[in-house]
């Protein structure tokens, strides 16, 4: 009896043994040695290290180079606070449009069947492939004093180059994609049936918007607007041939960045440059923490 | 199926929505880019050719393009170690390596401009020691490729790096319980498998470099025929006022950016036909 509870306790640690050799022997198959291993994290870690994290520090050791007095200085000055404050304002009228237009195209888009589909979004896709000059390009040839419209714009004494409705359509340009692009593929796959019980039970178009897809759609629109943000307070090649550069009036943040830096304010320059900086960090995280909700309304819907 | 269509049209709002958006696309990015393209066309294709054919433009455009692409290589080997690093292994810091990888997609472009520049002029921290080995990366082309190397990583990154966390981990057992070595199996059977995701992201890389101008103006130099790039002469002509210059590069340009964006969409329809339905 005791023999025979010896025999099967060795079996079983044998047989345990056997399948903890077999799978470390998959694993083995699937891995490379420890060395190879060793390097190729190393060679990660060095490149992220020098072309991602080191810039990034740089740009806070610069503005804080001379104290925390120096930087807070800087950023009082009256010429940063006006950039501050058109970039806010042009950032908010085209997320604003982006807005509007994205949740229209989305419904459009997502909720019907309808030939040339495909090619539609490409073209919604197309400012993420143009050089940000040529977004601005673009509307100097519009608008600029040879442009098309040019002659009209100057009889009528319309200004929009070199002004805030400038600024504010090349930028509308260049974030053009983002948040019809997050919501699209988000309502193609929740699909019409929430809409068309609402429907059927005599709701308005209008309320089965906003009672039953919004609801549905709400990070997605916060991801989009977080991330069109995120590109209309940063753009710089695009608003830099629109803006004219007038000091205190036709500056954003990035335009400042640059002046101040080619005036050699390297204090001045790095601190705008850190507040941009930060937005982008802050934009990082709140985009991880947005894709966590996304992902669990994925598995929501799977069960 | 006409049932489906029939049923989908009881959702309002089609016409309106559609009208609305067609409208919108039409005022803000279709007309613009048309009038581009209008403008050129008041060029004659002689006055078009002897435009791009200048020695100025010429060399923009040859920086620009040799110097994206050579960026889009490194950043097709270096974002393939990442992926690999991040999916595959383990090790202390793996989530933040991960999260920064999005760094130069969420950063300014102007401010990674500047902070580039800082970190690799000759009294910064990279261009102190490297200067010293006698590379000069600030205000010379190394510059430029550096910049067009930082904007172009997570585009490799982020295309690649789904692709091989679904790839399925039987055929690799297989390969390797049917004698292949690691390397071949990383080679023969991998490689394969991550072919249309790894051409993408150089793809798209390299369309981003093309075009890039913030991150690249500061660490350039800016010399006429040396590191000017293409984006760069376009401003100049416009301050200029040389209007059919600036307008014949950007065409060039664009078209080249349609040709790319052409091409992948091909490629994503391609590797989706190579992937039999799980």
């Amino acid at each position: 009896m005791t023999m025979q509870i010896a025999d099967s306790v060795s079996l079983s640690t044998s047989e345990a043994k056997a399948r903890a050799h077999a799978a470390a022997a998959r694993d083995n198959l699937r891995t490379e040695p420890r060395a190879v291993r060793i390097v190729v994290i190393a060679l990660a870690m060095i490149f992220l290290t020098v072309f991602v994290v080191l810039p990034l520090v740089v740009v806070f050791a610069q503005a804080f180079s001379r104290g925390i007095l120096a930087y807070l200085a800087a950023l009082a000055e009256p010429e940063a606070l006006s950039a501050i404050k058109l970039t806010l304002l042009v950032a908010a009228i085209s997320v604003g449009l982006n807005l509007a237009f994205g949740l229209v195209a989305a419904w459009a888009i997502a909720k019907f069947e309808f030939r040339g589909k495909t090619f539609l979004i490409t073209l919604i896709d197309l400012p993420f492939s143009v050089s940000p000059v040529i977004s601005g390009l673009v509307f100097v040839l519009l608008f600029g004093a040879q442009g098309y419209f040019g002659g009209w714009l100057r009889d009528h004494d319309i200004q929009i180059l070199f002004a805030v409705p400038g600024i504010a359509l090349a930028t509308t340009f260049v974030t053009f994609p983002f948040v019809a692009r997050a919501l699209i593929p988000l309502m193609q796959e929740q699909g019409t049936q929430e809409e068309e019980a609402a429907i059927s039970l005599g709701a308005s178009g209008l309320q089965t918007f906003f009672r039953v897809t919004l609801p549905n759609i709400k990070w997605g629109v916060l991801y989009g607007v977080l991330l069109c943000n995120a590109r209309a307070m940063g753009e710089f090649g695009a608003v830099s041939v629109v803006s004219g550069h007038i000091r205190g009036e036709t500056n954003t943040m990035p335009l400042l960045v640059e002046i101040l830096y080619n005036e050699y304010q390297f204090v001045a320059a790095f601190a705008i440059a850190s507040l941009l900086a930060m937005l982008a960090l802050i934009t990082l995280i709140a985009k991880s923490v947005l894709e966590r909700h996304l992902h669990e309304g994925d598995e929501l819907r799977d069960d | 199926m006409s049932a489906i269509a029939a049923r989908r049209r009881t959702l309002p709002g089609f016409g309106l929505t559609m009208g609305l958006t067609l409208s919108w696309l039409s005022v803000i990015i279709l007309i613009p880019l048309a009038g581009l393209f209008l403008k050129s066309l008041e060029l004659s294709p002689e006055q078009f050719w002897n435009i791009l054919s200048s020695r100025r433009t010429l060399n923009a455009l040859r920086v620009s393009f040799g110097l994206a692409f050579a960026a889009a290589c490194v950043n097709l080997v270096m974002g393939s170690i990442i992926v690999w690093a991040l999916v595959r292994y383990r090790f202390p810091g793996r989530r933040l390596f991960d999260a920064i990888v999005d760094v130069p997609f969420a950063l300014p472009t102007a401010v990674a401009g500047v902070a580039l520049t800082a970190l690799f002029a000759e009294k910064g921290w990279l261009g102190a020691p490297l200067a010293a080995l006698g590379i000069k990366v600030a205000f010379t082309p190394v510059g430029i490729f550096v910049a067009m190397i930082f904007i172009g990583i997570p585009f490799v990154v982020r295309t690649v790096q789904p692709v091989l966390q679904d790839l399925d981990p039987e055929i690799e057992e297989a390969a390797g319980s049917l004698g292949a070595s690691r390397w071949q199996t990383i080679i023969r059977v991998i490689l394969p498998s991550l072919g249309p995701a790894l051409l993408t992201g150089l793809a798209l890389a390299f369309a981003r470099a093309v075009g890039e101008y913030g991150s690249v103006i500061f660490i350039a130099g800016n010399l006429p025929n040396v590191s000017e790039i293409a984006p760069l002469l376009i401003v100049i002509r416009l301050s200029e006022f040389r209007y059919a210059d600036a307008t014949a590069i950007a065409v060039v340009m664009l078209v080249v950016s349609f040709v790319v964006i052409f091409a992948v969409n091909r490629l994503q329809r391609w590797a989706q036909s190579r992937i039999p339905a799980r």
